[in-house]
């Protein structure tokens, strides 16, 4: 295996781009991912983007993003139709394969046009679900509930998910949610959006993107005073009907942090993408963090969630950490589907 | 000066697809009015049914009849309905276990007020009279017994 980094991130994300198209968006973006580094569009090898047709409302959309990069003269590039954190794993394959040295991630998402929890339903399979259109809050209450009467879960601990949220957010300027006075109480006091979730439990949509590069060898060393090198990552994915599945569980989750390594030695920080906090907790428990690891510092994808970048954007975070020196060993996540059907672990070291 | 030319767009995706043995037997047998399930090697019974089974991916071939009575494992209230949604009134959505099945399907409550569910309560399916081979010829479920009892 090639020793392959995270050398350079960067990311954007706000409440709505009223005025922003996708690629206005990204072309600073990439800009800045690149730059920093000193590459230009010459120097990548490879290029994987992640977007959805869904949500721009078009076929093949993400061809006019590539404008963002500069694909003249002719690039090696590919896009995968999920969260960029897949595209990442796309390039980390690549780079495994060799030939490549250097590749461009980024994806970016759009939602506030549209209503997300509606538009979602799209990814339900079309015969038993996707024609009920049920939203997503509602979906996640049938499992809210579930863990509640279950006692997988306690309203509380579901409060102080969303609490961590809210106070860690207030520092962060992606953030589009944030609160540093809210408490338990007044988590509680929230009238249900989708009973029995409040509106803290569910993760505030925004608009955004990610650009990632990531390099392999002495390259990375070269470009990168402490590249986050990625020590183990792993997906995974559970059956699509939920009623088949475990709702309080994600063990497709679980099965991708062992086979990233997760539990190998001690964690400084995790970035969980969970939409909602029910699934925040699912997945503190399947990936084995403890009271020791800090989960979502700055809000996480509870306090701004960009539809198919929020888990590149955990990525990105935990790597940030490592390139500041503030942590050692990181995990990031990201999740894909119904009630975390899919679920991808990046671990990253410094050295 | 030219004329500007014009020309109608239809934005459509035009293609058919079969259902297959499965879940086209499913869709069938809403049309007539019942509820089908898909026995797994183990003896359990999956509805709504799956052409594989989820863990080992065997081909499943037995089906069985389920319903129309079933118990309410979970719910949620949604109001307002949801713009596209078969339904355009405030309703219920629950995870309903079927008699005779063992894993649950998702769909509509018919009830008036969240205060009228509560997980493990009995539920009975409503059929609409006029019926295609669709998810939504149920109607949704609503509670087999008089309403309002264990709150």
């Amino acid at each position: 295996m090639r020793d392959i980094a995270v050398v350079s991130v960067a990311q954007h994300q706000q409440k709505a781009l009223t005025d922003t198209t996708e690629v206005e968006l990204m072309v600073p973006l990439i800009n800045r991912a690149r730059g920093a580094v000193g590459l230009t569009q010459d120097d990548i090898g490879f290029t994987c983007s992640g977007s959805s047709d869904f949500l721009a409302g078009q076929a093949f959309s993400f061809v006019h993003t590539l404008d963002a990069v500069g694909a003249v003269p002719p690039i090696s590039e590919s896009h995968v139709e999920m969260d960029g954190a897949w595209a990442l794993y796309e390039a980390w394959v690549k780079l495994q394969i060799g030939g490549v040295d250097i590749a461009l991630v980024y994806s970016y998402g759009k939602s506030s046009p549209g209503s997300l929890r509606d538009v979602l339903s799209t990814q339900l399979d079309p015969y038993y679900l996707g024609p009920l259109w049920p939203d997503a809050f509602s979906l996640a209450a049938l499992q809210a509930r579930l863990m509640l009467e279950s006692g997988t879960v306690s309203e509380q601990r579901l409060a102080e998910i969303a609490v961590r949220s809210l106070n860690g957010a207030a520092d962060n300027p992606l953030a589009v949610r944030s609160s540093a006075g809210a408490t338990i109480d007044s988590v509680l006091a929230e009238a249900p959006i989708a009973d029995p979730l409040r509106p803290s439990d569910c993760a505030a949509s925004a608009d955004g993107g990610a650009a990632v590069v990531l390099a392999a060898g002495d390259r990375a060393r070269e470009l990168c005073e402490r590249p986050a090198w990625i020590k183990g990552i792993d997906h995974r994915i559970d059956p699509h009907q939920p009623g088949v599945r475990d709702l309080t569980r994600a063990p497709s989750a679980r099965k991708a942090a062992a086979q990233a390594g997760a539990g190998d030695d001690r964690l400084d920080a995790a970035e969980l993408a969970a939409p909602f906090s029910t699934q925040e907790h699912i997945l503190e428990v399947e990936l084995g963090l403890g009271p020791h690891t800090p989960v979502n510092a700055s809000g996480g994808a509870l306090a701004g969630h960009t539809m198919m970048a929020a888990g590149l954007m955990r990525i990105a975070d935990a790597a940030q950490q490592i390139h500041d020196g503030r942590a050692d060993r990181v995990l990031s996540h990201a999740a894909s589907g119904l009630y975390l059907q899919q679920n991808l672990v990046c671990v990253m070291e410094g050295e | 000066m030219a004329e500007r030319l014009r020309a109608d767009l239809v934005l459509e995706y035009p293609f058919t697809r079969t259902t297959g043995p499965v879940i086209g037997a499913f869709l069938t047998g809403l049309r007539e009015g019942i509820i089908l399930g898909i026995r797994r090697p183990d003896g359990t019974v999956l509805c709504p049914p799956t052409e594989y089974d989820p863990e080992t991916s065997e081909p499943l071939t037995e089906l069985v009849e389920v319903g129309p009575q079933g118990e309410l494992e979970s719910w949620t209230w949604v109001d307002p309905p949801r713009s596209q949604s078969p339904w355009d009134q405030p309703h219920g959505l629950g995870l309903i276990r079927l008699d005779g099945a063992d894993t649950p399907m998702i769909h509509g409550l018919l009830v008036d007020h969240p205060g009228e569910l509560f997980s493990g309560m009995r539920v009975v399916a409503q059929w609409r009279s006029e019926r295609g081979g669709h998810i939504a010829d149920l109607e949704g479920f609503s509670p087999q017994e008089s309403p309002g009892t264990g709150q």
